[in-house]
């Protein structure tokens, strides 16, 4: 499972709850509280995010910034066997730091 | 090298945009100056300017306030009911303060009118016609020649007042055959810098926005007082007239354009008679010349203004004179061209007049 | 606009978003809460970023809702008159070939005041992009009827529905425009879910390479929604939407050039 998290900018959201809906973790929620400009903005509830971007691609107001944990896996190459067609390298899964 | 050629007018002026360096042209057919867009399809576009046939009036205007608002040299041009249709944009591009020339190769109206000549625009050009506080520099040729000379002249305004020029001829002007002799003229030289155009935002400075859209009134009130100042500023420095045989008339007649010629006939008809009279012609006619026409006012015995119009000019002639003599008015209309014989009988009636007013002066 | 920005203090988390940081002002924008224009800003101004053509890029704003998009989007930008947007396009994108121009217009600026400029551009090919934004209403000036209005659906200057009789049909400017031989793309998307935003960000992407390539107009649509318009919620907004918008405005690509 990646972890993620979301950061929103709270004065600037219009509560507008298109991320809510778009979260597939339905892990945001509009907060009770309203900011400077009277909007209920949304906050992250549970802490399963992951990362996903999906409430960024839809904000209208473009308050939302995503983090993600980088899992990029490296390939290793072991060998290589030359046959009559192609060569072919064979590689193994390591983690990368 | 300046070179003398024997022309039609809108062709004249076709010519010397080419020359002043306007780099495109945008416009619509319509009679009595189109011409002026199928001379530059041919000559304008074999030397380098862009030259496009848009699809109205409207397309036009709003695709000069795009060039010009990029910072290039550009203008238009179209004949009384094309000008109406413009009206909105020449609002936008003087609130924007924009620089372009606008030709009004004046017909006969209202409505859809005749093609024949006529000055029934005058209002129009010199008011603001279209809506808000603005003002178009407006030249007002009565030559070939003129036509000429002007378009140099109102691109060079434009630019250094950020403002709209308007060349107000009519139809006879763009139709007729003159000499004419085109200035020497380097664009490179003359046009200016435009660092707040929107030529595409580079690092070292802030966006640039064009725009006439202001929605807080505070502001809309400071872009307004500028615009004054600057229309204060024109009006000192850049009016123009021209006299004829003005130091020692007694009865002025006040013309501009076509109608000048006529009444400049008419002046020396009169002179044979043994009227004294004299011809002020208005080049600017925004601003005007009123200075010019209060000093006059105050050495004649009356002013007579000829237009082919109903009556417009000489509303701003009675502003100048105060009430210092009496201001009457001969005009045609629907494209009638009155001749110099006409304009004698009209100064005769004001002549009579006043020695019936003032025997004793007599 | 996705990188790999690395911020210590998240703990092994990266950036793998944030709203473009030079294009986007920091103005809070105007739009209504859940308003499409929001999101057609954000990705248009995502695309001139990750492009690199902030410097090379000139905009045109309509009048309607979003005639203040020039306080957004950190380019050079032209206001233009109602309708106007796409001829004062054509004369910037005539003197400057090599810079990016695009128009960004509403159902009312493009299709209804506008609608000789919006063929003719298209029609002359010019080499620009025309951003239409169609949420079949005429927002700012308080929700009348648009031309894309659809049958009977109420404004308020058709306050019991839209009729033939009235009114006639809803226009399809868009597929109008298609036919036009100058225009080499055209293409009808939305924002409303995250793969209609992916697919309006590529779309973008395709035009503004067509630009760089001479291909002619550029169209694109951007059905969206208008929650005070419609009188709804932004999030049933985009539930109508879907439900009666996209059956008569499907969304998907109408014309590509060829390769």
């Amino acid at each position: 499972m990646i972890r993620g998290t979301v950061d929103f900018a709270i004065e600037t959201c219009k509560g507008c709850e298109l991320c809510i809906d778009a979260c597939p973790q339905d892990s945001l929620e509009l907060s009770p509280n309203i900011n400077a400009q009277g909007y209920h903005y949304a906050v992250l509830v549970k802490d399963n995010c992951t990362g996903c971007i999906n409430c960024a691609l839809v904000c209208p107001d473009a308050v939302i910034t995503v983090y993600r944990e980088n899992k990029k896996k490296g390939k290793e190459p072991v060998a290589t066997i030359r046959n009559v067609k192609s060569n072919m390298t064979v590689t193994i899964e390591s983690e990368r730091k | 090298m300046s070179d003398i050629k024997l022309m039609k007018g809108n062709e004249a002026l076709a010519e010397a945009a080419i020359r002043a360096g306007c780099q495109a042209y945008f416009g619509y057919p319509i009679t009595p100056q189109s011409e002026i867009l199928e001379y530059l399809a041919d000559e304008g576009r074999k030397r380098g300017m862009i030259v496009l046939q848009a699809e109205s009036e409207v397309a036009s205007i709003n695709m000069v306030y795009g060039g010009a608002g990029a910072g290039a040299r550009v203008m238009t041009s179209s004949s009384s009911p094309g000008i109406s249709l413009m009206q909105e944009g020449l609002s936008y591009i003087a609130s924007a303060e924009l620089p372009c020339l606008v030709v009004n190769v004046n017909r006969g109206g209202p409505g859809l009118g005749t093609i024949q000549p006529s000055q029934g625009d005058y209002f129009q050009a010199t008011k603001g016609g279209g809506h808000g506080d603005y003002r178009l520099i407006v030249l007002a040729p009565s030559s070939v020649q003129e036509m000429a000379d002007f378009v140099f002249d109102a691109f060079d305004l434009a630019d250094r007042y950020r403002n709209p020029a308007m060349i107000l001829a009519d139809g006879a002007l763009g139709q007729m055959m003159e000499r004419v002799e085109f200035r020497t003229y380097d664009p490179a030289a003359r046009i200016p810098a435009k660092p707040w155009a929107t030529t595409g935002k580079p690092r070292s400075r802030e966006r640039n926005i064009i725009t006439s859209l202001h929605i807080q009134p505070e502001k809309m009130e400071q872009i307004n007082l500028r615009l004054q100042e600057k229309y204060r500023l024109i009006a000192e420095k850049e009016t123009r007239s021209e006299s004829f045989q003005t130091e020692d008339a007694e009865f002025l007649l006040v013309a501009y354009g076509l109608a000048a010629r006529i009444a400049q006939g008419a002046v020396e008809k009169a002179r044979e008679q043994g009227i004294r009279a004299g011809l002020l012609r208005p080049i600017t006619l925004y601003p005007f010349p009123t200075d010019a026409i209060r000093t006059l006012a105050e050495h004649v015995r009356g002013v007579l203004v000829v237009e082919m119009n109903a009556g417009q000019m000489v509303e701003d002639v009675r502003l100048a004179v105060e009430g210092r003599v009496p201001v009457a008015f001969y005009g045609r209309m629907g494209g009638i061209v009155a001749t110099p014989d006409e304009v004698v009988r009209a100064l005769d009636v004001m002549v009579k007049k006043d020695v019936e007013l003032n025997a004793e002066a007599y | 606009m996705e990188n790999t920005m690395v911020d210590p203090k998240l703990d092994g988390l990266e950036c793998v978003y944030h709203r473009p940081s030079e294009t986007l002002t920091d103005t809070l924008l105007h739009y209504c809460p859940g308003c499409g224009h929001g999101v057609v800003h954000r990705i248009l101004m995502e695309v001139v970023e990750e492009l690199g053509v902030q410097e090379e890029t000139i905009g045109v704003a309509p009048v309607g809702c979003a005639v203040f998009a020039y306080h957004y989007m950190n380019i050079d930008m032209q206001e233009a008159a109602h309708g106007r947007a796409s001829a004062v396009a054509t004369a910037i994108k005539r003197l400057l070939p090599d810079k990016y121009v695009f128009s960004y217009q509403g159902d009312g600026d493009l299709a209804a005041i506008g609608t000789a400029e919006t063929i003719h551009t298209a029609n002359r090919g010019e080499n620009i992009l025309i951003v239409f934004i169609n949420n079949a209403i005429y927002g700012m000036t308080g929700g009348q009827m648009a031309p894309t209005t659809l049958l009977g659906m109420k404004t308020t200057t058709s306050p019991t529905g839209r009729t033939v009789e009235v009114a006639g049909y809803p226009l399809k400017i868009t597929e109008l425009v298609a036919t036009l031989p100058g225009v080499a793309y055209v293409t009808r998307q939305a924002v409303h879910t995250p793969s209609a935003a992916r697919f309006l960000k590529k779309a973008v992407t395709k035009a503004f390479q067509y630009q760089k390539e001479h291909r002619g107009t550029c169209f694109i649509e951007v059905v969206s929604n208008c929650p005070s318009g419609w009188k709804m919620t932004p999030l049933e907004a985009n539930k109508w939407m879907e439900k009666n918008m996209f059956p008569f405005y499907p969304p998907g690509d109408i014309k590509v050039p060829h390769e």
